[in-house]
């Protein structure tokens, strides 16, 4: 009797191994399954951008000056479009930067808790429109009434396209930075009050600060929005595909080329494999911020003593 | 129970609420210039938000109302008149979980003097030293005054709160709960710390403790469920107590 229940004991505790090991296996391989997504696509950006380096190099497809691609002979310079996606972006930044961090401060420190219980679901649904939603807004009412506001020749141009980019960016960067505002300690704000700082002080030297990590992951998220979003500079941009003079010149930035062109383009044509080179760069680019965004993260909390 | 020594800070029949709910009902406390006053009481007797009205930290909690007085030198310090900005720098507070703040020992100090309008580095510089020597802490952070407080361990993290406090020069220390997160041989240290700054300042300190308020104290209120049951001096407390359910506490029947 004693044998069996012992036996039986030990069958037990095999299937509680046998069920872990299980386990441990699925989430394996969903974890792979997402490294592998990463590196597949990495291999096919590479794959199919790599012909078009063979007949040009790389510094006269990246700082070429002139994006013809369908003139014969075609001509495949993509700096107008870096410059673009630059200029858009960094004019969004400015937009979102300060438009989201302040709103941030708003919710989290001025508003009444009434306030805050519709600024904040508020800022969420702002936050998961489409983004063709933004563009067709910037299209439709921005760009006319900046080009009658400002007498400018195009509304549709790299102004209202960083202009609508920041609206659209802003309520992620003030969704993530609130959260991280939020995070803060009561004990921070509690000591700095004690010795007699007031409100100003107390936000702009402890609690800002001490979510600094999350306040800079909140711009370089809107950052990454900016520089990848697609669908709004490609209706507000204005799509010329030059270097611009003046915030006011319409341009092509580098995502809005691959979507307006990757449909006529000839598969395994030059220009086809001149528009996987463009999102190459942007990959790397993006990459690049990522890694910067993790190292600055990084620092921030080695320097706090969180961690590390 | 009067001592030679005099009144610096009197509570007069205070009542607080935390929205319709009373925390205190009719408080009257004196708190007396160079002693230790301890406040005992289980959890939830409202201790703790006693001790945080003496600095007006309470106004930072959104739905409180209060009624009565609470003077610091025989001037209401509830006045709309009076900044609490002001206050907080004549009653310094060390919290119950040490709170440092993010930021390297030094400037956890040179804070509070950049905040109250002290401008001159070499004045500061002297301040924060002095500050840490003090709070009994200097020796062991003098040569990593530009590392992260955060490394510090509990016990050094709240002497270098009681620095910070030090640095503006208060008159008044309020202590809430400072061991409560502390071993023994900190709360040794902050104890001896308290008996050594009672030469300079009037301290009020809560405690869950009953030995550590007969250890530092000179003066002990027992509280309630919101009332100050009794208030006497400390030997008085705990060896003979006026009220059956004082007793009843400091001899560890409940609570």
């Amino acid at each position: 009797m004693k044998i069996i229940s012992a036996a039986s004991a030990l069958s037990k505790k095999m299937k509680i191994k046998i069920k872990e090991k299980l386990y441990e296996l699925t989430f394996a391989v969903l974890a792979f399954s997402s490294l592998a997504f990463l590196v597949g696509i990495v291999i096919v950006l590479f794959r199919e951008a790599m012909p078009i380096f063979e007949k040009l190099n790389i510094g006269d497809l990246v700082f070429g000056r002139f994006w013809y691609p369908t003139y014969d002979p075609p001509e495949f310079g993509i700096f107008p479009l870096i410059i673009a996606s630059f200029w858009v972006s960094l004019g969004a930044m400015l937009v979102c930067v300060p438009l989201g961090i302040g709103s941030a401060l708003y919710i989290n420190e001025i508003a009444s808790k009434r306030q805050k219980e519709i600024f904040k679901p508020l800022v969420e649904i702002l936050a998961s429109i489409p983004s063709i939603v933004y563009g067709f807004f910037g299209m439709a009412i921005l760009a006319p009434f900046l080009q009658g506001l400002l007498g400018i020749p195009i509304g549709l141009c790299a102004f209202t396209a960083s202009l609508t980019l920041g609206i659209m960016a802003t309520p992620t960067v003030t969704s993530i930075a609130e959260d991280a505002l939020s995070y803060v300690p009561r004990s921070f704000r509690e000591a700095s009050y004690a010795v007699g700082a007031n409100r100003w002080q107390t936000l702009t030297r402890v609690v800002v600060p001490a979510a600094g990590s999350g306040i800079s992951t909140a711009i370089i998220l809107g950052m990454s929005r900016a520089i990848g979003e697609t669908m709004t500079v490609l209706m507000v941009a204005g799509g010329a595909a030059m270097i611009p003079g003046s915030p006011f010149d319409p341009v092509r930035p580098m995502t809005a080329a691959i979507a307006a062109e990757m449909g006529e383009a000839p598969v395994g044509g030059d220009h086809y494999h001149a528009l996987f080179a463009i999102a190459l760069i942007l990959f790397v680019i993006t990459f690049v911020f990522n890694i910067a965004a993790e190292f600055v993260s990084r620092r921030f909390r080695i320097k706090l003593g969180l961690s590390g | 129970m009067r001592d030679e020594s005099t009144v610096k800070m009197r509570a007069e029949k205070v009542n607080f609420y935390y929205g319709r709910q009373q925390a205190l009902k009719d408080i009257n406390l004196d708190v007396l210039s160079n002693k230790v006053t301890a406040i005992i009481g289980p959890s939830g007797c409202g201790k703790s938000t006693f001790i945080r009205l003496l600095n007006r930290m309470n106004e930072l909690v959104p739905n409180t109302s209060l009624t009565g007085r609470i003077l610091l030198d025989d001037k209401d310090i509830l006045d709309r008149s009076i900044d609490a900005v002001e206050i907080r720098r004549r009653v310094g507070m060390v919290f119950q979980k040490p709170n440092p703040f993010p930021k390297n020992i030094f400037e956890n100090i040179s804070y509070a003097l950049e905040v109250n309008g002290i401008k001159d580095k070499h004045y500061i510089e002297d301040r924060v030293i002095e500050s840490l020597q003090k709070a009994a802490l200097y020796d062991e952070v003098k040569t990593r005054l530009h590392e992260s407080a955060l490394k510090l361990s509990g016990g050094q993290q709240q002497r270098l709160c009681i620095a910070r406090c030090l640095s503006i020069k208060p008159e008044v220390l309020l202590f809430d709960e400072p061991c409560a997160s502390l071993d023994p041989i900190s709360t040794r240290k902050i104890e001896e710390l308290i008996l050594e700054l009672k030469k300079d300042y009037t301290i009020a300190i809560v405690t869950h403790n009953m030995q550590q308020a007969a250890r530092v104290s000179d003066f002990t209120g027992f509280f309630l469920m919101g009332e100050l049951i009794e208030f006497d001096r400390t030997e008085t407390i705990f060896k003979s107590p006026g009220d059956k359910r004082t007793e009843d506490y400091i001899t560890g029947r409940f609570g």
